[in-house]
């Protein structure tokens, strides 16, 4: 069996690597921008994706801000109907494909390995290759922007509105090949991340000993590996019609519009749980902490995710009450809505008994997660009126609507994105990030967002629609209800909400620039994680450990006394970390990096781009996918022993060959 | 294609000697020949629901054989099943909204 | 070499490639799933066009959906040779089932550019597109699956293919067999349904 011990950070890996088609030599850096591009490291990738995702949420936050202003004051002037289209359109594709799903990947891909006692995910590569994907698919969808024009169809695209004929430009192209792109991301990171969690679970960790979330990202992707063919499917038949004369949306040949919003929505209700369920793994992690209390309930909070998993592919077309299904098809779809409100109502229930009684400690994260509790039932509630199909023909398509996706997706998935930064920046980043400022950024946030979003309730109720650029004094109504000042209210809150997250990135460069290193365990945490050092060594864990309890780290570090319940505590963090390092395994082999995941998602913007402009520059891409591809499979994923033998003297491999076998 | 001792024990491990093979393809193929005579057999009411056992009989012959599963750990099964489960239930459905099974 | 993608003490005892490939195809599922419903919904909506029932050759059809049949059995043979060492079989049974594959796709390609010359193009209707379209997926399929079966030969014939032989042929097998059945689906429903 080869075993390669991997030289001390601080050592430069100079190697002589291996070579695929006999010519192209190995990437071997272990510093350097090199180590970062070409890296199969899941820590590397997650915060890879975390900054990507960072990017991209101020991309869509300014598209939010522009949207605002035009809609602050009576006959808006800062954006014509045809730019608005696109920054909504652009808006809610950036925020939901780029920033949220990413940012969730970026959480996964760091901590679930660390949580299941793992080194690595199952596919490495292919986690590189899936980041890469995405960001490069990102980047496709924006050119649009330089590009004629951005898509302004709706984030939901519907045909035959989005089609050749009412969407002339490349906008849609870009968009629609640019999902494909992510699509192919989304659904490789699933199928990594299942076989990590199934297969590489520490001895001891059974399903149930998992923390919760990891259970809610295994959760996550099983909706994504089976969500993402169907919009696939999705994205074909528009591409095929805007490019190809297919005729699946044209009307005049006997098309059915529904078949586009069916198809999107099979897609698009298990989206939204995608896009929630990090959010509430996170939560889960970070209350029993700042609680100082196990969590309540843990069987219930695996379930109702995996119920929330199951039962929501049944409710799609709560979406399209309005499209003219029919009364049963409603009277279905109603009723099952309103089914998915029970898991997600268990979830709170627990959460709130797991604070109840509990010491609790008002930590940023704590007050994050908190605040996710709160903001995601108000969106929840409005969630049960819109179930309700009689009075979502009333809602829907109006700033009710927007109102709810933005409490559930803002109060919900970001508060708790930003609870999860707060909770684990000093692991990764070996920092805590400042608590005071912390209190500002929660503030603001909560404030800012409540000040935008609370008033669309109103707004919606009195008949303000949906993806209207400009709204006229004629039609803003009188008395307190009025259009005018409720979204003179909106936008005002929503430069407040800009300012609370400037207050975060400012604490980013701030603890960025501060000397001062956090301990190994701040927060006196539960999991397995904690029990790494800051950054988590490259392998991950000196001795994989063997788990014999839900929260592992935790009861290692104290223990119940038999008679009294009372927990005390008989080892620190620190004391854990030594002796693993005591014994720590002697031969560990870690999967080496590759330039061929990089260079396959490459291939693929590539291509698309050639089907946008030109057929000659996608077979370049062809070659470029077939290259790569043919490349990995000829690669082992660990490079052998010859790369680290015959090395130049001084480079400290010396110690590496005296490893071997 | 031999029967000695290391062939069964292969066989137990793999679930299916070369021959076996041979027996489920010719028996698909035995199906297949069916299917294409109600191409020339009027079947009458029973047109419909024989070709959709037949397809599926063949379906789940080459699922469990040809690719193992019925002798493979069970969480391939669930994989592959809750993937084809959901896939049939969401899309009958959507073909539902459209009275795509009312006459 | 070993490598830490297969499975020595992995959680399950089962390895990772092959619960990978198997999620895979179920997500697979989900995608021609959605190809087949749209064929369903389009199928009698022919724009004045060819209707199915006037354009399918069944005969012709039926011999090329027994080709696809059979190639499933020599996929498995190959497998099975492949478990056993054999590398000679193997690359035997892994050409002759390319070769069946080939003539599978040459027989589609015959049977559209037939329907296109009697007035069914991609254009042409709503039934014209969504046929095309999912027999076109299907055909994609079966080509790439053609291409790996072929590279598996040649990366066979040098000896080189990273971890153990015998498990990558039966990866590629549950491709094959896959896009099979995904074919058993399509016959009956789209050709001896008539419309």
């Amino acid at each position: 069996m080869a075993i390669i011990e991997r030289p001390a950070p601080t050592l430069p890996t100079i190697v002589t690597p291996t070579t695929t088609y006999g010519v192209l030599k190995r990437p071997v850096s272990a510093t350097g921008w090199r180590s970062w591009v070409f890296t199969v490291d899941h820590k590397k990738l997650g915060i890879m994706y975390g900054a990507a995702a960072m990017f991209f949420f101020i991309v869509g936050g300014v598209e939010a801000l522009l949207i605002r202003l035009q809609l602050a004051a009576p006959n808006g002037k800062v954006l014509n109907a045809d730019l608005y289209n696109q920054m909504f359109t652009m808006h809610a594709t950036t925020m939901v494909f780029l920033f949220v799903m990413p940012m969730a990947a970026g959480f996964a891909n760091y901590f679930v390995p660390l949580q299941i006692g793992a080194r690595d995910v199952a596919f490495p590569r292919l986690n590189a290759f899936g980041f890469w994907a995405f960001l490069f698919g990102g980047i496709f969808l924006n050119l649009a922007w330089f590009l004629g024009g951005a898509a302004d169809g709706g984030w939901f695209m519907y045909a035959p509105n989005s089609g050749p004929v009412f969407s002339p430009t490349n906008g849609v192209d870009f968009w629609a090949l640019g999902l494909q792109i992510t699509g192919i991301a989304s659904l490789t990171g699933a199928i990594n991340l299942i076989i990590t969690v199934l297969n590489m679970r520490a001895p001891g960790m059974s399903l149930m000993r998992m923390p919760i979330f990891t259970w809610m990202i295994t959760v996550v992707q099983f909706l994504l590996l089976f969500a993402i063919p169907v919009i696939t499917v999705a994205l074909f038949l528009l591409s095929f019609q805007r490019n190809f004369g297919a005729q699946f949306f044209d009307v005049a040949a006997g098309a059915d519009p529904l078949l586009w919003q069916h198809l999107f929505w099979i897609f698009g209700h298990p989206e939204v749980y995608v896009l929630i369920l990090p959010s509430f793994g996170i939560v889960s992690e970070v209350l029993p902490v700042f609680s100082r209390k196990p969590l309540f309930g843990y069987p219930f909070v695996v379930f109702s995710g995996a119920a929330i998993g199951f039962v929501g592919w049944g409710v799609w077309a709560h979406h399209m009450f309005a499209s003219g299904l029919g009364p049963v098809s409603v009277a279905v779809f109603s009723l099952t809505t309103m089914a998915i409100a029970v898991p997600t109502g268990v979830k709170i229930i627990n959460w709130t008994l797991t604070m109840w009684g509990g010491k609790l400690w008002f930590t940023t994260a704590m007050k994050f997660a908190i605040g996710l509790i709160v903001l995601f039932t108000v969106g929840g509630l409005s969630g049960v009126t819109h179930a309700v199909a009689p009075s979502d023909t009333q809602q829907t398509d109006t700033y009710y609507i927007v109102a709810h996706f933005h409490y559930v997706l803002f109060g919900g998935a970001v508060l708790g994105i930003f609870s999860g930064f707060y909770y684990w920046w000093p692991k990764v980043f070996g920092k805590l990030l400042n608590e005071k400022l912390g209190s500002w950024n929660f503030w603001l946030m909560v404030i800012g967002l409540n000040l935008t979003f609370g008033p669309m309730h109103i707004l919606g109720l009195q008949g303000q629609p949906r993806r209207m650029y400009q709204w006229t004094e004629a039609r803003a109504g009188e008395g307190f209800f009025n259009f005018a000042f409720w979204n003179l209210v909106a936008s005002i809150g929503s430069f407040i909400l800009a300012v609370g997250i400037l207050l975060f990135l400012i604490n980013v460069v701030i603890t960025a620039r501060n000397p001062q290193k956090a301990p190994l365990d701040p927060w006196n945490a539960r999991s397995l994680e904690w029990m790494t050092t800051n950054p988590p060594k490259e392998h991950n864990f000196d001795v994989i450990p063997t788990v014999h309890h839900l929260d592992d780290f935790f009861h290692q570090k104290y223990e119940e006394d038999a008679a009294t319940h009372t927990m005390t505590q008989v080892r620190t963090a620190e004391e854990i970390m030594a002796e693993q390092e005591r014994n720590a395994d002697k031969h560990i082999h870690m999967p080496s990096p590759s330039y061929w995941p990089i260079v396959l998602a490459f291939g693929l913007p590539v291509i698309t781009m050639g089907l946008i402009y030109s057929l000659l520059i996608s077979v370049i891409g062809g070659v470029v996918v077939l290259f790569a591809a043919y490349g990995w499979a000829l690669e082992s994923s660990t490079a052998p022993d010859s790369d680290f033998e015959n090395s130049a003297p001084g480079s400290g491999l010396d110690k590496v060959a005296a490893n071997h076998d | 294609m031999t029967t000695n001792t290391a062939d069964t024990t292969h066989e137990k491990q793999h679930g299916m000697s070369d021959a076996g093979y041979i027996r489920i393809a010719i028996i698909l193929a035995a199906i297949t020949g069916l299917e294409v005579s109600t191409y020339y057999v009027d079947f009458g009411v029973l047109f419909l629901p024989a070709l959709l056992i037949m397809m599926v009989i063949k379906f789940v012959m080459v699922v469990s054989y040809f690719m193992h599963l019925k002798f493979d750990n069970k969480m391939f099964s669930f994989l592959f099943y809750a993937g084809l489960v959901l896939a049939i239930g969401v899309y009958a459905a959507f073909l539902a909204t459209f009275k795509f099974f009312i006459q | 070499m070993t490598d830490v993608t297969h499975g020595h003490a992995s959680s399950t005892g089962i390895s990772n490639v092959k619960l990978g490939m198997w999620a895979f195809l179920g997500s697979e599922c989900l995608l021609f799933g959605g190809l087949i419903s749209t064929y369903m919904l389009y199928r009698g909506r022919v724009s004045g066009g060819p209707r199915p029932s006037q354009i399918f050759d069944i005969p012709f059809t039926s011999v090329s959906s027994f080709v696809l049949l059979m190639s499933s059995l020599t996929m498995v043979l190959a497998v099975s040779a492949a478990h056993k060492d054999d590398d000679r079989k193997t690359n035997l049974w892994l050409t002759v089932t390319a070769l069946l594959g080939a003539t599978f796709v040459g027989g589609q390609v015959y049977e559209f550019t037939a329907f296109y010359k009697e007035g069914l193009g991609f254009s042409t209707s709503l039934f014209g597109s969504s046929f095309y379209t999912l027999t076109g997926f299907h055909g994609v399929h079966v080509t790439v699956g053609i291409i790996m079966l072929m590279s598996l030969v040649g990366i066979l014939k040098r000896s080189s293919v990273p971890g153990k032989k015998a498990e990558v042929v039966e990866m590629i097998g549950l491709y094959w067999h896959f896009v099979d059945i995904v074919w058993i689906i399509i016959f009956t429903l789209v050709y001896l349904i008539p419309v």
